[in-house]
C-alpha cells in the first residue's frame, strides 16, 4: 500500500510540532524518517496511529483520503505502529498480547484460547518470527519483545509498519536480526516507515529518506549517493562533526584506581565479578557491553550509591570505598548518572536550584543553613550561558527542558567544578545531534585538562569517538580491554555478546 | 525515556524467586522471623496457657443445633494432653522454618501455626465449658459476607487501574440507602437501591479520577468522610424523627433443600440469606470474567498498562468507567448486607471499617476474588471468634481478640507472608501526552 501525507499541519499551545509535512511513501519500500528530537517526528507518527488529529491537512492510502478519528480507524486503514517503548503487557502472554483488542471469542465473550495461539503461532510461521505464544513477555529479552511488536501488528493485518527508533534497545547483533526481518517484511510487499536518528542505519536500510527539522520536511536524500555528514548537516541545519578530533595526551598517573570489585544482588549472585581497572591523568576509559551487563551496577559501586560486597574504589590514592555519595564528590569526583530523569535531576525543581544540587550546602551558596540567592543566581546564569542550555531560562522547571538541554544542565553541574576524577555513564543517549557534539567536546576537554574520564555507553560510535581504552563489560566481568586504535567495532560487538572465541579467530 | 522501561524490567524479575536454587537474603532472614514467631506462640502457650487449664478436665464442642436433622454427638477433648501435643507441634513447625529454612511453604506454615495457636486459645477459652462451633463457623460466614464484597468492589476498580480506598463509604451510604427503600418498599427495592447508590458513589469516583485525575487516594477518603458526615446527618435529622423509615424487613436464611442438611457446610454455606448466596456467585461470576473473557482482558490490560490498550483501540476511559461502576455496585450490595442483611435498621458508622478490612482481604487475596474470599475467611473468622467468646465469659478481653485479624493484616500487608504484586498502572491516571 502507498503512503501519502499532504500538508500534515499540527499545533500545540506555543509549538508548531507539524508544519505542512508532505510526503510519499512507495508501497513495498522503506522510508526513513531523520531528525532530532523535537523536529516532529513523533508527532507526526500519534497522527498516523490516529491518537492525535491533525489541525490540517490529509492522509491518503492508495490514493484515497482516510481520516482517523482514533487508534481503532488506523489500525483498520492497515497502519501497524511498533512504538519505542514498548506497547505489552508485562504479565501477560505472547499470545494475549498479540490479540488484545482483536479477541477471538466464543459466545459471551469468553476468550479463545486456543484459537489465539493458532493465529500467533500461524503468523509467526509465516514471516519466521519465532516465538513461544505462551511465554510471559517479562520474561523474554528485548530483541524478543520486539518480535512480539511486530506480530501484533501483522496479526491487525497491517501493510503499512511504522518503527519508531526500533534499534535504540537492541544490541549490535540484534540490530543486524532487525534488518534480517524488516527485509523480510519488504520482501512480502509491506510498506515501512523507520523512524530513528541514527544515520548509519538510515543509509542502511531505507530505501527513500525524509530529514525532519523543526516540524518541517527540509530535504530528501537517496542512501545511494548521500553521506552521514550530508544527512546531519541537514538534520541540525549547520554542519556538524560526527568525529571527534582529539589530540594525543601522554598517560598520566593512576587517578583512579578499581580493584576486585565485588558485589551481589539480593540472592547472592554476583552482579560485578572481582571488577578491575584503573583510569590515567589525560585518558578516557570507555566501558562497552550490552545494556543489563554489570556497568550500572560498577558505576553506583564506584560513585558510592550501592555498598560493595568487597574490594575498593581509590582516588589518587585514598580509599574511597563505601564512603557516602557527597565524600566521593567532595574528594573529586562528577558523576553523570545513567538515570537523567530520576537521578541526573529533580523535574519539578527550577534549572538553577538543580545546578546546585551538588554543593547546595556549602559556601559560597548557603552560610549557616541560609541559601545564597544572589551567589547562586550568578553562578547558574553563568553556567546555563556557558554550557549552551536552551532556553537560558534559570528559572524555568527542569523538566521543561527537552533531553538534550536536561543533559547539558547536569554536564553544567558535574563539569563546573575541577575534579580528578568524572564517571560519565550514558552521557548522550536519546538526545540529539547537536547536544551530543557538544557534551562530547566537553568530555574530550576534560580529558585534555588532564582529568580521568571514564564513560559507559551502549553505542560502540559513542565509545570509538571518545575512548582511549576500551574495556568490555560482560555478564558482570570486564572481559576484554583493548586499545582503540588497535581494534574494530565488530570485535567489540563479538566480545559485548560474549562470543569472545569468535572474536578472537577474527 | 527507554532508560526508565530499562529500569523497570531490571526491577521485576520474572518468577526468580521459583527459578532461582540460591536463597535469598531477605528470604533468609523471613524463615527466620517467621520461625521465631512461630516459637514465640509455642512459648505462650508452654507458659500460659497449659498452666492455666492445668486442673480442668474436657473442652466440649458442639457440632450440631438441636434443630438440625442430622444430630452429631458433641466432640469432647482433653485440653491439657491437647495443649502438650499442639505445643509441640508449633515447635517442629518452627525448627522447620529456622533449621530448614524452606522457604516455598513458609505461607503454609505459617498459617498452620497460627490455626494450631487459635485452637490452643479455643481449647483452653471452652475447657470445663460448653461452645457451639456450628454456630461460630456459621457467624463466621455471615461475618466474612461484607469483607469479601468489599474486596470484590475493590478487585474489579484496582484491576483497571483505579485505586479505590472508599469502599468503606459506598458500604455506608447503601446501607443507609437499603434500609431506607427497604422500609418504604420491601427488601427487594432496598437491595436494588443500596445497589444503585454503590453504583452512585462509584460514578463519583470515576468521574474524578477518569476524567480530572484527580488524586485517587484523595477521592476516597472524601467519599468515607463524605458518607459518614451525610449519613450520620440524616439518621439524626431524618431517621430520627421518622422511626418509620429505619424499620426495613430483612432477608431470612433460606435452606438448600439436602446440602442444607449436610452437617457443619450445611449451617455454613447452605442455609444462609440471598446476599451471603449472591457472595458466592459473585465470586465465581467476577473470577471468570476477569480471567478467562475478552472484558476481562482488556480490563487488566488497561489496568497494567493503559497506554497498550489505548494504542490497540481499546477505550480506556469507557473500560475504567465500567469496572469502577460494577466495583462500585458489588461494594452497594455489601452494604445492603448491614442493614436488611442482618439487623434491618441503620446505626451511625455501622459498617466499622468493614471496608478496610475488605481492602486489606484484597491484597492479602493477591487482587484474585478466590483469594480475597479466603482472605475475608480468615477476617470473618475471628469477627465471630470475639462474638462467641464475649458469650463464654473468658478473662481474655474481647477487645484483644478484636484486634487479631487487624495484627494479621499488618503481618500480611507488610509482606511476611509473600509479597504480592498489584496490577502495574493501579492508582495512575491516564492522560494521552500532548
Amino acid at each position: 500500500m502507498e503512503l501519502e501525507l499532504r500538508g500534515i499541519t499540527k499545533r500545540f499551545p506555543g509549538v508548531l510540532a507539524n508544519d505542512d509535512i508532505t510526503l510519499t511513501v512507495r508501497s513495498g519500500t522503506v522510508l526513513a524518517l531523520i531528525g532530532e528530537n523535537g523536529a516532529g517526528k513523533s508527532t507526526l507518527m500519534n497522527i498516523l496511529s490516529g491518537r492525535y488529529q491533525a489541525d490540517s491537512g490529509q492522509i491518503l492510502i492508495d490514493g484515497e483520503i482516510r481520516s482517523f478519528d482514533g487508534p481503532g480507524d488506523s489500525i483498520a486503514a492497515g497502519i501497524g505502529m511498533v512504538y519505542q517503548h514498548f506497547m505489552l503487557v508485562p504479565v501477560f502472554t505472547v499470545a494475549e498480547n498479540v490479540v488484545l483488542g482483536v479477541e477471538p471469542t466464543k459466545p459471551l465473550g469468553v476468550l479463545d484460547k486456543r484459537v489465539a495461539r493458532e493465529q500467533v503461532m500461524d503468523i509467526s510461521e509465516r514471516y519466521g518470527l519465532v516465538v513461544d505464544p505462551d511465554a510471559l513477555i517479562e520474561t523474554l529479552p528485548v530483541g524478543i519483545q520486539q518480535r512480539v511488536e511486530i506480530l501484533k501488528v501483522l496479526r491487525r493485518g497491517a501493510k503499512i509498519l511504522v518503527f519508531d527508533e526500533p534499534t535504540a534497545v537492541l544490541t549490535p547483533q540484534e540490530v543486524t536480526e532487525f534488518f534480517g526481518i524488516v527485509a523480510e517484511l519488504k520482501a512480502r510487499g509491506s510498506t515501512i516507515i523507520f523512524i530513528t536518528h541514527k544515520l548509519k542505519e538510515a543509509l542502511a536500510i531505507a530505501d527513500d529518506i525524509t530529514v525532519l527539522r523543526g516540524g518541517k520536511v527540509v530535504g530528501t536524500a537517496d542512501p545511494k549517493v548521500a553521506s552521514v555528514e550530508e544527512l546531519a548537516a541537514m538534520m541540525v541545519g549547520r554542519d556538524i562533526a560526527t568525529k571527534v578530533v582529539k589530540e594525543t595526551v601522554g598517560g598520566g598517573e593512576k587517578v583512579l584506581v578499581v580493584e576486585n570489585l565485588t558485589l551481589t544482588d539480593d540472592f547472592e549472585r554476583p552482579l560485578l565479578k572481582s571488577v578491575s581497572f584503573e583510569v590515567r591523568a589525560g585518558e578516557i576509559v570507555g566501558i562497552a557491553g550490552v545494556q543489563g551487563n554489570g556497568q550500572t551496577e560498577l558505576v553506583e559501586a564506584i560513585t558510592g550509591v550501592l555498598p560493595v560486597s568487597s574490594g575498593g574504589v581509590y582516588i589518587n590514592g585514598e580509599n574511597v570505598t563505601n564512603d557516602s555519595p557527597r565524600e566521593h564528590h567532595s574528594i573529586g569526583m562528577a558523576h553523570v548518572p545513567e538515570d537523567r530523569t530520576h537521578v541526573g535531576m529533580v523535574g519539578s525543581f527550577s534549572v538553577r536550584e538543580n545546578l546546585i544540587l551538588d554543593s547546595y550546602y556549602s559556601p559560597p551558596f548557603s552560610r549557616r543553613g541560609r541559601l545564597n540567592g544572589a551567589s547562586i543566581s550568578d553562578f547558574a546564569t553563568e553556567l546555563v550561558e556557558r554550557f549552551d542550555v536552551r532556553p537560558p531560562l534559570i528559572d524555568n522547571l527542569a523538566s521543561a527542558l527537552s533531553g538534550g538541554n536536561a543533559q547539558k544542565m547536569i554536564v553544567a553541574r558535574e563539569f563546573s567544578r575541577d575534579v580528578p576524577v568524572v564517571i560519565c555513564a550514558q552521557p548522550t543517549r536519546g538526545i540529539d545531534v547537536g547536544s551530543i557534539e557538544y557534551i562530547h567536546e566537553q568530555i574530550v576537554r576534560k580529558r585534555n585538562d588532564g582529568k580521568a574520564i571514564l564513560i559507559v555507553s551502549t553505542e560502540l560510535d559513542e565509545i570509538f569517538s571518545l575512548a582511549d581504552r576500551i574495556l568490555v563489560m560482560y555478564n558482570g566481568a570486564i572481559i576484554a580491554e583493548r586499545v582503540t586504535t588497535e581494534t574494530t567495532p565488530i570485535e567489540i560487538g563479538l566480545l559485548m555478546a560474549g562470543r569472545a572465541a569468535e572474536a578472537g579467530a577474527r | 525515556m527507554s532508560e526508565e522501561s530499562a529500569s523497570i524490567r531490571k526491577k521485576r524479575p520474572a518468577n526468580r524467586e521459583r527459578h532461582s536454587p540460591v536463597m535469598k537474603k531477605s528470604q533468609i532472614r523471613q524463615a527466620r522471623i517467621s520461625g521465631s514467631i512461630i516459637f514465640g506462640l509455642m512459648a505462650v502457650t508452654l507458659l500460659f496457657f497449659i498452666p492455666a487449664v492445668a486442673d480442668t478436665g474436657k473442652a466440649t464442642f458442639r457440632l450440631s443445633t438441636p434443630d438440625d436433622r442430622v444430630q452429631l454427638d458433641p466432640l469432647r477433648i482433653p485440653v491439657t494432653g491437647s495443649l502438650w501435643l499442639l505445643a509441640a507441634v508449633l515447635a517442629f513447625l518452627g525448627s522447620l522454618q529456622l533449621f530448614r529454612k524452606s522457604q516455598s511453604r513458609r505461607t503454609v506454615i505459617l498459617g498452620l501455626s497460627f490455626s494450631i495457636f487459635v485452637l490452643v486459645i479455643m481449647l483452653w477459652a471452652t475447657a470445663d465449658r460448653e461452645f457451639s462451633l456450628v454456630s461460630m463457623l456459621d457467624a463466621t460466614v455471615t461475618n466474612t459476607t461484607p469483607i469479601a464484597l468489599g474486596a470484590l468492589s475493590g478487585i474489579l476498580c484496582e484491576r483497571a487501574g483505579i485505586v479505590n480506598i472508599g469502599i468503606e463509604g459506598m458500604l455506608l451510604s447503601s446501607a443507609f440507602s437499603g434500609v431506607v427503600l427497604g422500609s418504604l418498599y420491601g427488601g427487594w427495592i432496598g437491595l436494588l437501591g443500596a445497589v444503585a447508590t454503590g453504583g452512585l458513589v462509584a460514578l463519583l469516583l470515576a468521574v474524578l479520577a477518569v476524567h480530572f485525575h484527580v488524586d485517587q487516594i484523595i477521592i476516597g477518603v472524601v467519599i468515607n468522610i463524605l458518607a459518614l458526615g451525610l449519613t450520620s446527618f440524616l439518621t439524626a435529622q431524618v431517621l430520627v424523627q421518622r422511626p418509620q423509615l429505619n424499620d426495613a424487613p430483612i432477608f431470612r436464611s433460606q435452606k438448600i433443600p439436602l446440602l442444607g442438611d449436610i452437617p457443619i457446610l450445611g449451617p455454613m454455606f447452605f442455609d444462609q440469606t440471598v446476599i451471603v448466596y449472591g457472595t458466592f456467585v459473585l465470586v465465581a461470576v467476577v473470577t471468570f470474567f476477569l480471567f478467562r473473557t475478552r472484558w476481562g482482558l482488556r480490563t487488566r490490560a488497561v489496568g497494567e498498562n493503559p497506554a497498550v490498550a489505548d494504542t490497540l483501540g481499546v477505550s480506556v476511559v469507557k473500560v475504567r468507567y465500567l469496572a469502577v461502576l460494577y466495583g462500585g455496585m458489588v461494594g452497594g450490595f455489601g452494604g445492603a448486607w448491614f442493614t436488611i442483611g442482618t439487623v434491618g435498621r441503620f446505626d451511625e458508622g455501622m459498617t466499622g471499617g468493614r471496608g478496610f478490612i475488605g481492602l486489606a482481604a484484597m491484597i492479602f487475596g493477591a487482587w484474585n476474588p478466590v483469594g480475597a474470599f479466603l482472605a475475608a475467611l480468615v477476617f470473618g473468622f475471628f469477627d465471630s471468634l470475639r462474638q462467641k467468646f464475649g458469650l463464654l465469659d473468658t478473662p481474655i478481653p474481647t477487645e484483644f481478640l478484636a484486634m487479631a485479624p487487624y495484627l494479621v493484616t499488618i503481618i500480611v500487608v507488610a509482606g511476611l507472608i509473600g509479597r504480592v504484586r498489584p496490577p502495574a498502572a493501579d492508582g495512575q491516571p491516564y492522560q494521552k501526552e500532548q
